[in-house]
């Protein structure tokens, strides 16, 4: 169909009917809907547990307080500690997860090689896969990792690779989602670039490294910000293998912490926003890479 | 021969290749092209472990009475399979699964498209709206259960105060702890939770579509409805597709929010939000019945494949139109 004409901003105003001010206040009234719970809970994690108890609810604490935050700590479990897992888990996995699928993603996209085409094939056929599917097998592996945990050279005795920062991380290192995402953006980097690196007298990895992943960078940053998002909020699979609680990623010591202490909502609110609060400065910082990260994966998927 | 992987040789740009003859045609090209095994291999290394051999493991536990502490596992066949296709316990489990799916996604993805639409001009809060749709859906889920779960409280919770307050609900309401209302209440929060990300992705979708199909539908005096309709649906079909698929996986494994809001209750049979996922770890990991655990997830991925299957004709069928 013919679209030559140049983009004209008087058409896209016009077509919209409902007035402006009507626009804004359908998404005004919804976006107060969906800030709300949120900011619930901000409000009650510095109020004490009277004041949380009363009614009608408060949305500005009366006396507002940072004991909440202070007897969270104080709770008896390792909280320090628990953000320290979360963190070390996160950023382990975000770094690795991105060079190893940025450097799968160059040779899917640069390179032609013997049995290419038919790993990418079944790098995507898998990425259909339910996790439940290698849950339990990848269990057993894990606490099969022989000479770890207690384990002999046969893998048997010990736990393995379970119950540590080894069973949260290495199974989580490859993403085939990641892999498909960079390959699709590194595919538009000019072979010409790479073909200039060469006759300079660089090797693949050099290009890899110095040509390749800068010109990349906004799909890396969108992917590092979505695995760290991921990996932050990652509840089911430390659930599956951690079982000491001084190993407990933030998100599993307080799904715990609130199965087993039922009552002190001042607590658990005051510690979910210690959970929440990363991620949404990440967001505030680099929300054009989120909004980009997200397109790129709705429009290439 | 050696000499080809010296990287100053490599001086021309590279041909590309015809695939040679032979298998020692296909040797020489490895050997030539080995750099790029080696780039592959840690990736490859831990996805032949952890996801092609383990899919492997998974099929073989199934056939067997694989209990995690009994050290006796004998091989029983097709018994776990038949087992879990007899099992109430299982089909109540995709029954609540299906509907916390359908009735999360669907109207996530509405509400996210009317969003979008709403959002799609030249408007100066574009940034301050988006973040605030977009603020649940960076929280962990873990977290927004937690608030979602003192939201819903029987005696002291936001959604019993103002239900009360509008008239809606004439007594305080055990959102969670009823039988017929606990899987709405995990739904509701469900829309909440991602109605962001179908708004982003929709967002991008409407910005791809020429401006020019909106002014020649103006010319030809189109109604809103009839350009949304003949112009708008059309384009974001596949977007539509896309967040289909991805929501659609997501609700499949709804397992956070269970396990924080519920415990799979309300009891009683099968427990009202029992989710598959919810029950396979259950089985798995609370009964240690790893067999039977394995043979679930196939059956659930079999299931999962024909939905994807039956959505991919429904959307071949669309672009058709």
């Amino acid at each position: 169909m013919a679209t030559a004409a140049a983009p004209s901003k008087v058409g896209q105003r016009r077509r919209f009917r409902p007035s402006r001010a009507l626009r804004y206040l359908i998404l005004s009234a919804g976006a107060v809907l969906f800030v709300a719970p949120f900011l619930y809970m901000v409000s009650s994690s510095f109020q004490p547990l009277s004041e949380i108890f009363s009614s009608p609810p408060r949305w500005i604490p009366d006396n507002p307080t940072l004991q909440n935050y202070r007897d969270f700590f104080g709770s008896g479990h390792s909280i320090g500690r628990w953000i320290v897992n979360s963190a070390f888990t996160t950023a382990t996995i975000t770094v690795l997860q991105l060079f190893f699928s940025s450097l799968v993603a160059y040779t899917f996209a640069k390179r032609t090689f013997p049995g290419r085409d038919f790993l990418f094939f079944l790098g995507l056929a898998t990425m259909m896969l339910p996790v439940q599917v290698t849950l339990i097998p990848n269990y057993l592996i894990l606490k099969a990792v022989p000479l770890f945990g207690g384990n002999d050279i046969m893998g048997v005795g010990g736990h393995g690779w379970l119950d540590s920062y080894w069973g949260i991380i290495v199974p989580n290192l490859v993403n085939p989602f990641g892999i498909f995402l960079l390959r699709q953006y590194m595919k538009s980097i000019p072979d010409e670039l790479l073909d200039a690196a060469r006759i300079d007298g660089a090797g693949h990895f050099k290009i890899y490294w110095k040509v390749v992943l800068p010109l990349s960078r906004p799909a890396l940053a969108a992917l590092a910000i979505l695995t760290f998002q991921f990996w932050w909020g990652a509840f089911f699979w430390p659930l599956i293998i951690i079982s000491s609680p001084e190993l407990y990623t933030l998100p599993l010591g307080l799904a715990l912490f609130q199965d087993a202490n039922r009552t002190v909502w001042n607590l658990i609110m005051a510690g979910s926003v210690l959970a929440a609060v990363p991620l949404i400065v990440l967001f505030l910082v680099f929300q054009r890479q989120f909004v980009r990260g997200i397109s790129l994966s709705g429009m290439k998927g | 021969m050696a000499q080809v992987a010296v990287p100053g040789t490599k001086a021309r740009p590279q041909p590309r290749r015809k695939p040679r003859r032979g298998l020692r045609g296909l040797l020489k090209e490895m050997r030539r092209e080995r750099t790029a095994y080696l780039m592959n291999a840690p990736g490859l290394i831990l996805f032949v472990t952890f996801t092609l051999y383990a899919i492997l493991v998974s099929l073989w536990i199934s056939f067997h009475d694989w209990d995690l502490i009994e050290p006796d596992r004998p091989f029983i066949g097709l018994d776990n399979y038949r087992e879990v296709l007899g099992d109430g316990a299982f089909w109540a489990a995709i029954w609540h699964t299906v509907y916390f799916t359908v009735g999360s996604v669907l109207p996530a993805m509405a509400i996210g498209l009317g969003l979008a639409l709403l959002l799609n001009t030249q408007m100066r809060a574009l940034g301050l709206f988006r973040a605030m749709y977009y603020l649940p859906a960076i929280t962990p889920l873990v977290i927004a259960a937690i608030i979602w779960k003192w939201v819903y409280n029987a005696d002291y919770g936001l959604a019993n105060y103002y239900l009360l307050r509008l008239g809606v609900i004439d007594d305080p309401v055990n959102w969670l702890g009823s039988r017929g209302l606990a899987m709405p209440a995990v739904i509701v929060m469900g829309i909440w939770i991602s109605v962001g990300f179908n708004m982003i992705v929709y967002l991008a979708g409407l910005q791809a579509i020429p401006n020019e199909l909106y002014e020649a539908a103006d010319v030809d005096g189109a109604s809103a409805w009839q350009r949304f309709r003949r112009i708008t649906f059309p384009l974001v079909a596949p977007t539509t597709f896309f967040l289909l698929i991805v929501q659609s996986i997501w609700g499949m494994q709804a397992f956070d929010q269970i396990f924080v809001m519920t415990n799979g209750g309300p009891p009683g049979p099968g427990g009202a939000t029992t989710t598959v996922v919810y029950y396979l770890w259950q089985q798995g990991f609370r009964f240690f019945r790893m067999g039977y655990a394995s043979a679930m997830a196939y059956i659930l991925f079999a299931l999962l494949f024909v939905v994807s299957f039956v959505q991919f004709r429904w959307y071949l069928k669309q672009v058709e139109r």
